[in-house]
Order: C-alpha cells, then sequence, then structure tokens
C-alpha cells in the first residue's frame, strides 16, 4: 500500500524494501538511497519507468533486477514519453475494463539529471503539458556520471567534471546550473518539490505529496555521487546536508503555483563548507569562492522574495 | 525478504529459468521475472573496512537503517536488553552479504556506536 | 480496357459488401478503429496526418474509445507506444521518412523488447533536400530493425494489412511489431474503393487476449523489461529474436490464407503476376506493382512474354516463394525506389533478390532498376523499356552489373 499520509517520524517509513541490495551501485551511492526510500512510499501499485543513467544500469544487470515493481527502461532521453504511454494505456484498459477501475496504479517516472535536464527535457516538458497523470522523480548527481562524470546542464558553477577539467586555460564549468524547477513550474503542474536524503523526513512527505497528486509532479532530489563529486564514501549524508545549510539546495514546494520553503534555516554556513569537503571544488581559489558565495546570496534573496519570507537566513559570521 | 519469489501470472515459456545456461533457459526479451533477485549478488569482497554494531551503545534510533544506501542493515524484531538493563525491541544488524563498507551507517551515527573494522582476509 | 487485371483469385462473396470511396489514409483510419485500438501516439509528418486527423476525428465522435497521446515528437511516439504495449495495451503509430529517421533508435528497442506495435508507414523519401513525396527510402531503411514488414499496393491492402498486422504482431508464437507501409501521396490521399470490414468481424479476427498472456507491466505480476544485457547474453538474446522472425512465417502465412477464407481476399508473402510462362520479369513492392502490372499487359497485348513478382511481405524475405516463382524466367529485373549508395548493387531490393538467387545457385541475368525517387513519376513507357532491356540480357545471358538510375534529366542520357 503507498503511504497517502505524511509521517512525523522515522519509524515510519515502512520496513520493506522494494529496491534491494546485491545492485552495482558505487559504495555511498546517493542515489541508491534516494530511490530505496522512494519505492518505500509508493508501494505495490507503482509502475517505474526509468531512464538509461546510473541508477537503470545498476539494478538491471540480466538476469537480476533489484526492483520489485514492474519496471520499464526504454533509452535516455523518453523518461517521459515511456511514463505516458505507460499511463495512457492504463486509462484505456482501465476505461475498457480490462483492469480494475477502482485501483489506481502511479507510473513514476525516474531519470537522473543528464535524461532530464539535457536529452530528455523535451519528452518531459511534453508529458508535463499534457498533463499526465505520472510523478517524476529526478536524481541529480550534477553530471553525467554513467558515462564517467562528464557536464551536464546541471553541473554547478566551478565544478571540476571530465569535459570541463582543471587546466592551464580553464579551470572548471563556467555557468551556472540550469533551474529545472523554473521550467517545471513554467508548465504549471499540480505540485513542484525539491529533497535532499539527508532530511529524510522530508524527502518522504514530498514523495508521498507527488504520489497523491493527480496531475503531472516533479520532485528534484540531489544525490551526492561519491566518485564524481570527489568525497569518501561515507560522507555522502554529511555533504547532502550542508548542501542545504549552505543555502546551495533549498528545500522548496510549490502546490499549485504557490512556493513555500519546507526547511527553513535561520543562519547559513559559508558555502565555503560545503565545497572545501569535495575533490571537485579543490581548485577553487577565493576569489572562486567568493563568487560562488555570491552567487548562493543571491539566489537565496531571489528565493527568500519568491516566497515571500526571510526563508533561509543570512550567513553566520 | 524472499529472493525466490517468482513472477508468475504469465505463461512458462515467456518466462525461462532464473539461472539461465543456454539460450533455450531465458526469458523472452531478456525481461527478468525475478523480483529482487540482485539478493543473490553477494557485494562483501567491494569492503575494505566492514561495519560492527556495538548493541550496548545503539540507542535505536534507525538512522543506519534509514541511510544505508543497499538495505544492508536489518531491522530484525529481536529484543535485547543492553549491560545497563535498557531494553529494546529491535536490533539493527549489518546484512555482511550485501555490505558494501561506505561506512555511512558509522558516519551519522549519532552516538558513535558503529565501529569500521578493516576487513580480514 | 481495364487498366489492370483483376486479380485472377478473388473468388465469389457468399455475401455483398458495401463499397465507399476512401483514401489510404482513411483506410488506415478505418482499420485502427475497427481494431479497437487502446493508444495511439502519433506526431504530424507529410503525408501522413491524414491518419492522425482521422483518427482524431473519430476519438471526438466517439467511434473509437482510445487514448491519443499528441506526442512532442516522433520519438516520444514511439516511445510512448513501445510503452503502451508493455502495458498490454493495443498501440499504433504512424510515420514518414524524417519522422520514421527520428524514432530510428526505438525501432530496435521495439523489436527487442519483443513489444507488438503497429506502425503505418506512409513512405516517403529522405532528406536531403527535403522532399514530402513518395519513395521506398524510408521503408527499406526498416530494413534490419527486427520489424515485420509488409508493404500495400492498393488502399484495399492498406485496409486489410493492418487488420492482419494486429492479429500477427500480437500472436503469441511471435510477439514483433509490425509496420505496414503505404505509398506517399500515391495511396495516402488517392482515393480508390475499399471495402472495409464491421468492428466485430476484425475482433473476431485479430482478437484482443487476455492480459496475461504475454508479460506485461502488472503490479500484481512485476516483471523487469528492458535490461542492461553484457556480451555473456547479448547475442543469445539477438538470437532468439532472430529465431522469432523466423518464426513469424508461418504466422504471416496463415494469416494470409485464414483472411481469405472468412472475407475472400487471401494474402500471400508475394503475388505473381502472369509468372506461368514468363520469359522476363521484374521484382518490385508498393503501389508500383500495379504500375509494372500495366506494362506486362501492354506488353503481353504485344505478344512478350512478360511478367512480375511483387513482394508483399518484405521482412521475413520470402526467398523460397520468390525463389520458386523466378524458376523458369530467362532475365531478371528489379525495380527499385529506393538507394543504397555503396552497395553492392544500390538498389535494396535487388541485393534481396540477387541472394535469394546465389544462395540457391541460381544463376540468371539480372538487371537491377531505379527509378521514382522523391516522388518521381515512372511511366508504363519507361517500365516497358525496362523489359526490352530485360529480353537483351535474356539473348546475351549477361547481368548489368551495377545499378541502372533511369528518368535521369542528364546529358548522358536518361538512363545512367
Amino acid at each position: 500500500m503507498a503511504l497517502t499520509k505524511p509521517i512525523k517520524s522515522l519509524w515510519e517509513i515502512p520496513r520493506e524494501e522494494r529496491f534491494v541490495g546485491g545492485h552495482a551501485a558505487c559504495q555511498g551511492c546517493g542515489a541508491a538511497l534516494v530511490l530505496r526510500h522512494l519505492t518505500k512510499v509508493v508501494g505495490k501499485d507503482a509502475i517505474i519507468v526509468n531512464a538509461t543513467g546510473c541508477m537503470e544500469v545498476i539494478s538491471t544487470l540480466f538476469p537480476r533486477t533489484a526492483w520489485r515493481n514492474p519496471w520499464l527502461h526504454l533509452a535516455f532521453e523518453n523518461a517521459g514519453a515511456a511514463a505516458s504511454g505507460v499511463e495512457a494505456a492504463l486509462k484505456a484498459l482501465q476505461r475498457k475494463g480490462v483492469i480494475d477501475k477502482n485501483r489506481y496504479i502511479k507510473v513514476v517516472a525516474i531519470a537522473g539529471d543528464g535524461g532530464t535536464f539535457d536529452i530528455g527535457l523535451q519528452s518531459l516538458s511534453g508529458m508535463l503539458e499534457r498533463g499526465h497523470d505520472v510523478m517524476y522523480v529526478v536524481y541529480d548527481n550534477e553530471a553525467y556520471m554513467n558515462t564517467g562524470i562528464q557536464r551536464s546542464g546541471a553541473t554547478p558553477y566551478g565544478a571540476w567534471t571530465t569535459t570541463t577539467p582543471v587546466g592551464k586555460k580553464f579551470r572548471g564549468e563556467w555557468r551556472p546550473k540550469k533551474d529545472i524547477v523554473g521550467i517545471a513550474y513554467a508548465h504549471r503542474i499540480p505540485y513542484i518539490a525539491t529533497a535532499n536524503p539527508a532530511y529524510p523526513i522530508d524527502m518522504i512527505n514530498k514523495f508521498i505529496k507527488a504520489y497523491n497528486t493527480r496531475g503531472p509532479s516533479l520532485v528534484h532530489v540531489l544525490t551526492p555521487c561519491t566518485p564524481g563529486w570527489r568525497i569518501p564514501e561515507s560522507k555522502t549524508i554529511e555533504v547532502a546536508k550542508l548542501a542545504v545549510q549552505t543555502g546551495m539546495w533549498v528545500l522548496l514546494e510549490i502546490e499549485n503555483g504557490k512556493p513555500k520553503v519546507t526547511v527553513k534555516i535561520r543562519r547559513r554556513k559559508p558555502v565555503r563548507e560545503y565545497l572545501k569537503m569535495q575533490g571537485r571544488f579543490r581548485h577553487l581559489k577565493d576569489e572562486d569562492i567568493k563568487k560562488i558565495q555570491e552567487l548562493v546570496d543571491k539566489y537565496v534573496e531571489e528565493i527568500n522574495r519568491w516566497v515571500g519570507e526571510e526563508a533561509i537566513g543570512p550567513v553566520e559570521e | 525478504m524472499s529472493t525466490n519469489q517468482e513472477s508468475g501470472g504469465f505463461p512458462e515459456r515467456f518466462l525461462g529459468k532464473k539461472y539461465p545456461e543456454t539460450m533455450e533457459d531465458l526469458p523472452i526479451a531478456a525481461i527478468v521475472p525475478w523480483p529482487g533477485s540482485t539478493l543473490d549478488v553477494t557485494t562483501h569482497a567491494w569492503r575494505t573496512f566492514r561495519p560492527v554494531i556495538n548493541q550496548d551503545k545503539c540507542v535505536r534510533c534507525r538512522l543506519c537503517w534509514i541511510y544505508c544506501p543497499d538495505g544492508a542493515i536489518l531491522e530484525v524484531d529481536e529484543e535485547y536488553t543492553t549491560r545497563s538493563g535498557r531494553k529494546y525491541k529491535v536490533t539493527f544488524k549489518v546484512d555482511y552479504d550485501h555490505c558494501k563498507g561506505c561506512g555511512i551507517c558509522a558516519n551519522e551515527c549519532p552516538v558513535k556506536a558503529i565501529e569500521m573494522v578493516p576487513e580480514m582476509k | 480496357m481495364a487498366l489492370v487485371e483483376e486479380k485472377p483469385r478473388e473468388e465469389q462473396l457468399p455475401t455483398r459488401r458495401r463499397k465507399i470511396a476512401a483514401t489510404g489514409a482513411d483506410a488506415a483510419a478505418y482499420a485502427v478503429r475497427d481494431a479497437d485500438v487502446d493508444v495511439v501516439a502519433v506526431y504530424p509528418i507529410t503525408p501522413q496526418a491524414p491518419i492522425a486527423e482521422n483518427i482524431a476525428q473519430m476519438i471526438a465522435d466517439g467511434e473509437l474509445d482510445a487514448e491519443l497521446i499528441h506526442v512532442e515528437s516522433e520519438h516520444s511516439a514511439m516511445s510512448a507506444s513501445v510503452a503502451a504495449a508493455a502495458t498490454g495495451a493495443r498501440a499504433f503509430t504512424a510515420t514518414s521518412s524524417q519522422g520514421l529517421a527520428l524514432m530510428y533508435e526505438i525501432l530496435y528497442i521495439a523489436s527487442g523488447l519483443r513489444q507488438p506495435v503497429v506502425m503505418a508507414l506512409a513512405t516517403r523519401a529522405y532528406s536531403a533536400p527535403i522532399n514530402i513525396w513518395n519513395d521506398y527510402a524510408d521503408a527499406m531503411s526498416m530494413r534490419d530493425t527486427g520489424w515485420i514488414e509488409i508493404f500495400s499496393e492498393n488502399v484495399q491492402e492498406v485496409y486489410d494489412n493492418l487488420v492482419q498486422a494486429f492479429r500477427i504482431a500480437e500472436h503469441p508464437d511471435v510477439l514483433l511489431p509490425v509496420v505496414v507501409t503505404l505509398d506517399g501521396y500515391i495511396l495516402s490521399h488517392t482515393t480508390e474503393a475499399l471495402e472495409p470490414l464491421d468492428r466485430e468481424e476484425v475482433l473476431s479476427f485479430a482478437p484482443k487476449r487476455p492480459r496475461g498472456y504475454r508479460p506485461v507491466l502488472d503490479p500484481d505480476h512485476p516483471v523487469t523489461i528492458g535490461v542492461l544485457g553484457a556480451p555473456n547474453w547479448y547475442q543469445e538474446i539477438k538470437v532468439q529474436q532472430a529465431l522469432a522472425m523466423r518464426e513469424s512465417r508461418r504466422v504471416i502465412e496463415e494469416a494470409g490464407k485464414e483472411f481469405g477464407k472468412r472475407y475472400g481476399r487471401e494474402y500471400g508473402f508475394i503475388e505473381p503476376y502472369y509468372m506461368d510462362d514468363a520469359e522476363v520479369a521484374i521484382v518490385t513492392l508498393g503501389a508500383t506493382s500495379s504500375l509494372v502490372k500495366a506494362a506486362v499487359n501492354r506488353l503481353r497485348e504485344q505478344g512478350v512474354r512478360a511478367g512480375m513478382v511483387k513482394i508483399r511481405v518484405f521482412r521475413p524475405f520470402p526467398a523460397e516463394e520468390l525463389a520458386k516463382a523466378l524458376e523458369n524466367v530467362s532475365a531478371v529485373g528489379v525495380l527499385d525506389r529506393a538507394v543504397s549508395f555503396g552497395g553492392a548493387l544500390e538498389g535494396p531490393l535487388a541485393m534481396e533478390v540477387l541472394t535469394t538467387l546465389a544462395v540457391r545457385g541460381i544463376v540468371k541475368p539480372t538487371i537491377s532498376f531505379i527509378h521514382g525517387l522523391g516522388g518521381r513519376d515512372i511511366f508504363v513507357k519507361d517500365v516497358v523499356e525496362m523489359y526490352q532491356k530485360l529480353l537483351e540480357a535474356a539473348k546475351s545471358g549477361k547481368s548489368v552489373t551495377r545499378t541502372l538510375f533511369y528518368g535521369v534529366k542528364s546529358r548522358r542520357g536518361h538512363i545512367v
């Protein structure tokens, strides 16, 4: 049974594992952790459509599968389109009496940042615009990790990747991260949220709300990647937490166009603390870090203005 | 947590054998009708360190179970009484077949009840 | 005098059926309606668009109860169709050249995942330069994709082939996607007489089986579809697919025969025309066959023993039937409407025909012709000229080792 009411304590998280171990994710993989919880929330009555990427590859090496739900993978850029097809089929078959009308079977699309921000953007847009009842979860490790840490539209300013490497002339990514939440917002869908595995109750409640939305929903989850971010395998949750505590990742929820910050930060930590934990930012000089701090300050200001209150506070001295 | 659960419900000819040896054993189109079958794969060889839970220090906060990406911390309904006399209804145990030794559990444990110990060969 | 002779195998039907005026696009839409398709995902492209429009109108009028997904590209159209089929729905899509090219990777995925999607392909030339008119480049580019391919010669065949396609695709011994072609504009936008069946008949001929007859996405019986197949198993998975394509021949033949028994029009893999005593023959596909039949008629009037063989089912290729039909001719010509640049012969159908004969040790003078690219009209006199060339080849006993392009506006003459 899928969860329908928000949870208040960690003990309400169902025990049953629906994304089981033995898969080939790296040690400390943030995305695998997120999918473990996502599948606990959606339970049995969910059909998963997965785009090509880390999570698809590590979990379905023939002849084994880590999934306990019906699961479909077609290609890299069509999670949105494939999910639309499954949803339409369920609607038609329920109308024609082939599947029980009263059974709510949710279509859950899962894709990485590459398969969502870049190559998958068109089919995501089509799905959102047509209003399919699909819950779209994007696990964002901020690069094309599965193919070897190449830069994607989600790679943040300053990050080292194999295609934005640090050399004599160029030093890491020089462009800001694409705003997928803004893009989803422009489609006027009923539910959009950002989440983080270091805040599991918040994340699970957002999965619950998205599951129970009748219409398209998007949950954008930050999932640290231990090899790609150059962090020790044990630090996944610690880094994810710092992302929120520095204001680099704001935990938002937009229900029917009304934005809200779900985890308020009274005093932000300076971004230096987040950046210095990760090898992909090791090359940054003081002026680069200052620039990033300014970008975050600006972002936080925009968020505060949008939600109409100082949800994310100033940097603590 | 059964690993041998077969999907069933579809004609046998399409499902193949669980451990295929030849083409004739294959399911149609390489579907996998054995949900959760990665549990047959053990990942203990990935480790250089293994987590050891000190059951007396553990306060059953559930965080290690929450944060394990591989579901390798098992929550079992086993009663435990600590040396100091505290009674618990659940116990957390490491599934060493599926633990990769990442150490997130040890890093996040609020009472430092988990120690990462070098793997002995 | 009739331009094209009546099919000699047409039997007297027990009941009089209504005949309506319909274009190929109408026929395709009627077949979709009569087969009670569940999900249609289409993206408009010339000359396929009327198919989508007709289906949309039928849904709007309540004649067809299907989910119409207005996808944002052809890649998504095929993705949604495969996903819908994987969920157990009867799925249909339609496209032409550029659209087919855009969905290319998903075509392989559809057949690799053994999903019974049915597609109507309004054949059209490939860009560049962009050209919206008829040739078989797109159909030929589907050769290796693992789809069953059936070519239609006229509007009636468009309808009949699509009805059979649903039965063939969904058959448990097949489970492969099927594409039915209709010549762009020549069939898609041309009105001919059509005898449609009614929905009951179509649903009894191509029944919707109970949902669990093949593995589908079902929360009660979870399966993982679309796995990573490493080198240790990929090869066997592909061979399994090749064997399924071979096995489909039996089902295709049986469907064609059953169709004939029930509705009076029998279909096979090929259609020989005046082949019993033919001295020279041309092999071709699609609506071009009607043209070649007209040329045969004209030549027969002049006393030339000409014949033609129409390939109806291009994949799986009917090698045995074709070899048998061509047994006694003295020269074989193949008329292609597509180019395989740099190929051993530039005509893709020609390469299939030559291989069919060569592996059986059948050596005859053969000529590969290409004409009618990008909607260029082929005239009966052009085909008659091809036959004259075949007669010369029969006399000399020599093949032409390179493809001849006909109807070319060139200083070198119209044959290059």
